[in-house]
């Protein structure tokens, strides 16, 4: 199992964690798929890149992954992002495995501020990285504090901010890590992901796995799940929509960056997700700058 | 095409860490610096190093301090993650700086004590001006005196001095003390024990303590602490293993200690006593090991009393002490945010158009 191709990896274990630290991790999980949305606190490592660029999912994966599974790391919904590569590349490494951009033939998904627009299936596992795993942290600074409001499920603070927001803005002005309830319970942060992948999180057939690395907690919705995103009766919880389509796929449903093309105000939409975008441009759908060189698979410089 | 540069592709990671490499190098007209030179001319950095990283391991933190190009903070990074890949197999026994073979010891409490204040290699008392003479690599340094009579062993710690009237604190491991809190192996939780503290600041950032201890001296959160003791030498370090039953000696560590004292926290059930403050840190960095006494000597106040000032704040400091946390965190930043933006663009956007339109209303109306 540890005969690999990369030499100078093999000076650590199967995936880098040692075992012991692997089953600690596995543990964790299986307390917080039995405790939905509840941070469980677990003995996060120093990894080899920094905290807070992915260390929490990354000792997720590494707990879960074996030779046989197929992986795939997005970041900002797009496979090519440098820190996606970096992360993809690793695991290439360190555990032999299969990598993929395709969404669907994934087993298990990392990804940074996004959820694939493609509906996840039973069987995948998605992996979150997280930045700040408590959704009141922004309300409360104090952990003790914050651990007894979850226990004696104390959300009024959260309501009241939202609260707040209405009053300022005339409507709720969260836009990413928009505050969920799992299985009305527990208060999630659902990560940087913006408001529009909320909906993706309820009732989702796939495990939804949170590591936050540098917090030192993981926590996740099991499938088919029942998450709620905050509202109110007259403020209802609302995502984001485009006026625009995506320029390359002409999509209308997906999550969409925009793109600055010059200083004179010219810009560009497209799909965050780069693999729904290129597979809707395979099957022959084309917006109205299909053919953009955004478009075109990057062309790697010959080494 | 400013796009290319946010989505980047294997090559140009690779490219990058091959220029890297390069600037590390540096002009190679100029010899390669070799890691035992760092070892031996850089030692402080590597002693900061295997502090921070928690790896006793000199060569290792010279290697850390040379492939970081002298970012010691990316060292200590390279350090911990090393170390966290490391088998243990099992833990020594507490070291005993009572019996430390002394460099360098000095208290601030009393003109003489046993055994006597012993400079050592120290910093104090240099004047600060630069020598031109290492620039134009001169002579070796003259060696200095050795001293007529050996120095007293083991040297008297400074509580001794204080054990006749029982003025200060013992640090004598009580019965019931459980096994020490990992901080390595368990996240951290609190209310902190003051070993998972101690712990915690032992491997924390220099310069954050630092500060934090100089916020105290300047009255947030003040301990009039003083420096009871400074010592810098080397204890042996013991361990039993399982088949044999009994301790054996299995290397030496260089470490720096520092006890500040301060009058405690009165109290009707037991007489006034002074209590410690405790720093401790691998090889020899003193600005850490006395910074890191005062912070501890504030968190112990803590426990007592209410307080306010950040450096008596377990959650504040201990949250946020640790550089290898903090600048991996700081720097995620760089990570692209595009999605995030685009939200926050949208929502600005929107409120922007609801607010003129407000405006507009307005004004068509107050006319």
């Amino acid at each position: 199992m540890n005969a690999g191709s990369n030499a100078p990896e093999r000076y650590y274990n199967y995936a880098y964690l040692d075992e012991q630290t692997k089953r600690m991790i596995r543990r964790a999980i299986l307390k917080a798929l039995a405790i939905p949305g509840y941070q469980v606190p677990f003995g996060s490592r120093e990894m080899p890149v920094p905290y807070g660029w992915g260390t929490g999912g990354i000792q997720l994966t590494a707990a879960l992954i074996g030779p046989d599974d197929v992986y795939k790391c997005i970041d900002q919904g797009a496979d090519d992002t440098t820190n996606a590569v970096s992360i993809r590349r690793f695991f290439a490494q360190v555990a032999d495995v299969a990598v993929t951009e395709d969404t669907g033939e994934a087993t298990i998904i990392q990804t940074r501020h996004r959820i694939p627009e493609k509906p996840l299936k039973a069987g995948q596992v998605l992996v979150f990285q997280v930045p700040q795993p408590e959704p009141l942290r922004g309300l409360e600074p104090r952990e003790t504090e914050t651990r007894a409001m979850h226990a004696y499920e104390e959300y009024g603070l959260q309501y009241v901010s939202l609260y707040e927001s209405v009053a300022t803005y005339g409507r709720i002005a969260s836009t990413v890590g928009y505050p969920t309830m799992i299985d009305e319970r527990y208060l999630m942060n659902p990560s940087p992901i913006p408001k529009f992948d909320n909906p993706k999180l309820d009732d989702n057939d796939a495990i939804l796995l949170f590591g936050a690395g540098r917090e030192k907690r993981i926590y996740a919705v099991p499938p088919n799940t029942r998450v709620r995103s905050l509202d109110f009766e007259d403020h209802p919880f609302e995502t984001q929509t485009w006026d625009d389509a995506c320029a390359l796929c002409g999509a209308g449903d997906s999550y969409l960056d925009e793109v600055v093309l010059d200083d004179a105000g010219q810009r560009m939409f497209v799909c965050s997700d780069s693999h729904y975008c290129a597979e809707r441009r395979a099957a022959g759908h084309a917006g109205p700058m299909a053919g953009h060189q955004l478009a075109t698979p990057e062309t790697e410089p010959a080494q | 095409m400013a796009y290319v540069a946010v989505k980047g592709g294997e090559a140009a990671i690779s490219n990058a860490h091959r220029w890297l490499a390069e600037d590390r190098r540096g002009d190679q007209a100029v010899p390669e610096i070799q890691v035992d030179q760092v070892r031996e001319q850089l030692s402080l950095a590597v002693d900061r190093v295997m502090s921070e990283g928690s790896c006793y391991d000199r060569d290792l933190a010279a290697l850390a301090v040379k492939q970081s190009r002298g970012d010691l903070p990316e060292a200590i990074f390279l350090m911990r993650a090393y170390r966290t890949t490391l088998p243990r197999f099992g833990a020594s026994l507490p070291v005993e700086t009572a019996n430390m073979a002394v460099r360098r010891r000095i208290s601030a409490a009393f003109k003489d004590i046993p055994g006597g204040q012993v400079l050592g290699p120290t910093f104090d008392y240099t004047h600060r001006l630069l020598d031109f003479t290492l620039a134009a690599n001169g002579e070796a340094p003259a060696a200095a005196l050795e001293a007529e009579e050996p120095q007293a062993y083991p040297m008297a710690t400074v509580a001794s001095v204080f054990d006749q009237e029982n003025l200060l604190e013992t640090d004598a491991p009580s019965a019931e003390a459980s096994e020490p809190f990992d901080l390595t192996r368990e996240p951290m939780s609190f209310p902190a024990g003051r070993d998972q503290r101690l712990q915690a600041l032992a491997r924390g950032d220099e310069g954050f303590l630092l500060s934090l201890a100089y916020s105290s001296q300047r009255g947030w959160g003040n301990t009039h602490p003083l420096c009871a003791e400074i010592r810098l030498g080397e204890v042996a370090v013991e361990f039993t293993p399982d088949e044999l039953g009994f301790p054996i000696e299995i290397g030496d560590l260089t470490l720096t200690e520092c006890h500040m004292i301060s009058t405690g926290a009165a109290g009707l059930e037991r007489p006034p006593q002074f209590a410690r403050g405790y720093g401790v840190t691998f090889g020899h960095c003193e600005r850490k090991a006395m910074s890191m006494a005062i912070v501890d000597r504030a968190l112990r106040d803590a426990e007592e009393i209410e307080t306010a000032a950040p450096v008596q704040d377990q959650e504040f400091v201990l949250y946020h002490s640790d550089n290898v946390e903090a600048s991996g965190f700081v720097q995620h930043l760089k990570l692209p945010h595009y999605v995030d933006f685009q939200a926050d663009l949208q929502l600005i956007r929107r409120l922007r158009r609801e607010w003129f339109a407000r405006e507009a209303a307005l004004k068509e109306a107050a006319e």
